[in-house]
């Protein structure tokens, strides 16, 4: 019978108990002289799950001022054993975060806080998105006015929307720094346009109507669909001041008539 | 496989060849240094990034590695490829890391002798491997695949680690040396790792220098180490890149370079990032060391009197 390569599994072995502190340490591994090496593999255990805690520290860190360190320590523990990242690119991890934390036992108290983590997961986002140019606010003004209501526009890779049922633009703002935060009233929706016109990301809060406006344009649909909607749900909708905040935010960067 | 062709380079980034550290050290490069670094006239010396950090479509983090790749020379120094496990390299990460090196052009290319991979999950840790001959075969399978993506060699990084295998039967001086003679490939020798673990395992971190194949090493990295305590209350040495350089690594470094004389060098600090200052002057010290052993430059051209 041929011998099974040795130590081929030691991916394997070592993979089973990262990240699950109840198992043993593998039984390939030593210490000097053959000792026991128990402690010794508890330093990888620790390496994989800080550095993963702190990767989910750098993606969130409105979410962890608000938690306070203990907190989200604990509940990035639980998230990262439950779902380790599957690429890489740790920018890109923590994508199901937002849900865990919708679904965490202790944060529900908070019912904010998943919309705060959305907002933060879209800014990074944002941020990493390719490079192109916004839109030229000049490009608007040589569109006929008959011809306006076909206009569709096409969404700069950054653009970003997030709604929220809470004031999670407001919360959001107040914890990425480190400034005092003043006592808001998270109860008032909320909604977020995410751009990136030079280099820096900037969210803004969008007027009523405007999230629905804004996310049918970005979704390539035409103008007068886009204004349709928004003025269905906020009759008051001022579609001339939302189309040149949208492109005075960088959210565009083209328009052209046909269905693309 | 198919090949896409790199990105075009930036027009504002007239890349120049990549210039040659000759015995010049540098530090990681942090974006909170790039005030700094930028208000001052460009310094002797080269930058590495972590390849990982500038995988992204865009955005700053390519604004600020083009600034400083535009007056310094560049060393992109990958963690994730993950070439130490037993499974395939993932393309896709081979194919991104083929282009960042296409795009910034840099002066060194490296990558480590460890796994981070296992399946699908990526466990953020240089993990160790077992030296034998079916892992030999492997890792110089996974580096050849990496040169050819790439066209140029790498630099190999040896590992510090915390735990051995039972299954073994070669020493990692061995096992490094037949990956350079099978594979082309160069060193990155790290002394703190080295150092780390010589105490971990309980060898001698000369011993260990002494057996390296010292003419392939292309690249030496120090870096800070922390103290903890092993399963038989032994010291146990924390690879952890959050402080300054040890003393005992610091003259394991001086007496290398003496015997062997210059190469590149790069201060590694990660945690608890100091301001630009301190780690800039940790790196002069190694620059002292490395001008210390300089060969006598060359005679300058003198120009007749007018």
């Amino acid at each position: 019978m041929r011998q099974p390569e040795p130590s081929a599994d030691y991916a394997a072995q070592f993979a089973a108990a990262l990240l699950t502190p109840e198992r043993a340490a593998p039984a390939a591994v030593i210490g000097p002289r053959g000792n026991a090496a128990a402690r010794r593999f508890n330093v990888y255990r620790n390496n994989v799950t800080v550095s993963l805690i702190e990767s989910l520290i750098a993606i969130y860190p409105a979410v962890q001022r608000i938690t306070g360190p203990d907190f989200f320590r604990a509940m990035a523990r639980a998230h990262v054993r439950e779902t380790p990242p599957n690429s890489p690119l740790l920018f890109d991890y923590g994508r199901d975060f937002p849900a865990f934390i919708a679904a965490y036992e202790h944060a529900q108290a908070m019912p904010f806080l998943p919309d705060v983590a959305r907002l933060e997961r879209a800014w990074l986002d944002a941020y990493h998105a390719a490079d192109a140019a916004p839109l030229d606010a000049a490009a608007l003004a040589a569109v006929p006015p008959e011809r306006l209501a076909e206009l569709r526009f096409a969404a700069h890779p950054a653009t970003r929307i997030i709604r929220s049922n809470y004031a999670a633009v407001t919360i959001f703002s107040a914890n990425r720094s480190d400034a005092p935060v003043a006592r808001i009233d998270g109860s008032v929706a909320e909604d977020a346009l995410i751009t990136r016109p030079a280099d820096d990301v900037v969210v803004r809060r969008l007027p009523p109507g405007g999230a629905d406006f804004a996310s049918r344009l970005i979704a390539g649909q035409p103008l007068g669909a886009a204004a349709g909607a928004a003025f269905g749900t906020a009759p008051d909708f001022d579609l001339a001041t939302n189309i040149a905040g949208l492109i005075e935010a960088g959210a565009f960067t083209d328009i052209r008539f046909e269905d693309a | 496989m198919r090949h896409d062709a790199p990105p075009a380079l930036c027009p504002t980034l007239p890349l120049r060849f990549p210039p040659p550290l000759g015995g010049t050290a540098g530090t990681s490069f942090k974006p909170a240094h790039l005030p700094a670094i930028l208000a001052e006239p460009p310094r002797r010396g080269f930058f590495e990034v972590h390849a990982e950090n500038y995988m992204g479509a865009g955005g700053p983090p390519h604004r600020q590695l083009e600034a400083i790749r535009k007056d310094h020379p560049l060393s992109i120094h990958g963690v994730c490829m993950s070439i130490g496990g037993p499974q395939p390299l993932d393309r896709d990460h081979l194919a991104r890391f083929r282009n960042l090196v296409a795009r910034y052009q840099p002066s060194l290319v490296s990558e480590h002798l460890a796994w981070s991979t296992h399946d699908t999950t990526y466990f953020n840790d240089l993990l160790p491997l077992p030296y034998t001959a079916a892992t030999l075969a492997r890792v110089c399978d996974h580096i050849d695949q990496v040169q050819s993506a790439i066209r140029r060699p790498i630099l190999l990084e040896n590992p510090s680690t915390y735990v051995a295998f039972r299954d073994s039967t070669m020493s990692e001086t061995d096992f490094l040396r037949a990956i350079v003679s099978r594979t082309g490939c160069g060193l990155l020798l790290d002394v703190n790792n080295v150092f780390v673990s010589a105490v971990n395992h309980g060898f001698s971190p000369q011993r260990y220098l002494a057996d390296v194949p010292l003419a392939a090493v292309g690249e030496i990295h120090l870096a800070g180490h922390s103290v903890q305590t092993d399963d038989d209350g032994a010291p146990l040495l924390i690879d952890s890149h959050d402080g300054p350089v040890a003393d005992d690594v610091w003259a394991l470094y001086a007496g290398l370079i003496a015997q062997h004389g210059p190469v590149p060098t790069l201060i590694e600090w990660d945690g608890n990032i100091p301001d630009w200052p301190v780690l800039q002057a940790e790196a002069a010290a190694a620059q002292a060391i490395l001008d210390r052993h300089a060969k006598a430059p060359a005679p300058e051209i003198r120009h007749a009197a007018a």
